[in-house]
């Protein structure tokens, strides 16, 4: 293994339980352990997670932004699927 | 061709929409390469500026100063990190541009290539310096590149120490003995004109500009950003009752700014050109600690190999 290459992983926190685990950045490391060793002196000096998940970058897969109107526009003339497309009268009460 | 023109009029009105651009949006390879030049830069200068100041962590006046500075320092080491991952989104290798900070061929700020001979000067760093770095980075936590902008947020969270604690060490000299209000004033002297020259050459001086406006990657122009900074700072010093090293300084109320003297460009391309007092100096410690550092990384692939061994180990046994 080269000492130059380490493999580039994607840092994901938890900032408090209750919350789901949002992308903050990447970082370089030979493994997962020390991926959460850096992550923890990179991205949390200041108490910004209460949770680390770090994943190697080449597993995500990504949508292409070229198929972005075959995968999203589907659902963007299904205006009933929001609340707001019922005309209910005022006088109906929680609801 | 046409087709190509037809794709950046596309880029260029879904920037003006104010939509940022992620990793794998299409964009015009000068605005990818533009973008590498300058966070990679923007990165090094973060990596380079922990030495000025690492200078004083072992003779720091106090316990106290001594944990605050080592906490700044460790952030610059940190501010570094999220800059090298969103230029590296851009598709730019890690080590190629280690290379090129080792080699000369990638700048980073000219601010850090000026000794810390005082004390005074990590209060003068915090509160000019990364003064001067945070009216640049509000600015760019609206860059139109996302990575870019999100790192910027939170380097600009962070910034807001580094800025008070250095106020701080300025202030609690100004406070003191008539010898300490001189090491003040003497650091003042020594970095004012440095700083204003942190934004860069002066507009009509600065080619590359007018294009990174149009592309939203700068939203301010070098000579804007160094006036909100006069502005700002100028009150800043005269609270502490020190002297900015300006004769032409003078509140305009007709433009409802200060006015101030010219800048020594002479003195700021030498810099860039790497004739300034620590080019060398900076350039060959990052050189000497990368390589002196070379056994921490051996040592934590072959815990690695080992560590990948035994799991595989234990796969095959169960
Ligand atoms: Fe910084
Ligand atoms: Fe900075
Ligand atoms: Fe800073």
């Amino acid at each position: 293994m080269s000492t130059t290459n380490w493999k580039l992983w994607e840092v994901f926190l938890r900032s408090k339980n209750g919350l789901s685990h949002k992308h903050v950045g990447s970082l370089h490391a030979p493994d997962s352990n020390m991926a959460i060793k850096n992550a923890r002196d990179v991205y949390t000096r200041r108490s910004e997670g209460i949770s680390i998940w770090v994943v190697p970058s080449e597993e995500i897969t990504a949508s292409s932004p070229d198929e972005k109107e075959a995968l999203f526009t589907p659902s963007d003339d299904k205006v009933y699927r929001h609340p707001t497309f019922y005309d209910i009268p005022d006088d109906v009460q929680h609801m | 061709m046409g087709t190509n023109v037809s794709l950046e009029d596309k880029f260029q009105s879904y920037v003006d929409a104010e939509k940022k651009v992620e990793p794998k949006n299409w964009m015009p390879e000068k605005y990818r390469r533009t973008l590498i030049r300058q966070i990679s830069q923007h990165a090094h200068s973060e990596i380079i500026g922990m030495q000025p100041e690492a200078n004083w962590i072992t003779r720091a006046p106090s316990l106290r100063a001594k944990l605050i500075l080592l906490a700044k320092v460790q952030d610059e080491a940190g501010h570094g990190l999220y800059l090298y991952s969103s230029a590296e989104t851009l598709g730019e290798p890690r080590d190629k541009m280690i290379a090129d900070l080792q080699s000369g061929k990638a700048k980073y700020s000219s601010i850090f290539n000026y000794p810390t001979p005082s004390w005074a000067d990590m209060g003068t760093i915090g509160w000019l310096v990364d003064g001067a770095a945070i009216q640049n980075q509000v600015m760019l936590t609206r860059t139109s590149y996302g990575p870019y902008a999100r790192a910027m947020v939170k380097i600009c969270k962070e910034e807001s120490f580094h800025q008070r604690q250095g106020y701080e060490v300025v202030m609690k000299l100004t406070q003191g003995t008539p010898e300490q209000i001189e090491m003040a004033q003497e650091s003042l002297n020594r970095w004012w004109w440095p700083s204003l020259m942190m934004f860069g050459p002066s507009d009509d001086n600065s080619p590359n500009s007018e294009q990174s406006m149009l592309w939203k990657i700068k939203r301010k122009s070098n000579d804007t950003l160094r006036q909100e900074f006069v502005d700002k700072t100028v009150p800043q010093a005269e609270y502490l009752g020190l002297t900015i090293p300006d004769k032409d300084l003078v509140w305009n109320e007709s433009r409802g700014h200060y006015d101030f003297g010219d800048i020594n460009w002479d003195e700021f391309y030498q810099v860039v050109k790497g004739n300034g007092p620590c080019n060398k100096e900076r350039i060959a410690h990052h050189v000497k600690a990368h390589e002196d550092g070379a056994w921490v990384r051996e040592a934590a692939n072959a815990f690695a190999e080992k560590q990948a061994k035994r799991k595989n180990k234990e796969a095959s046994a169960a």
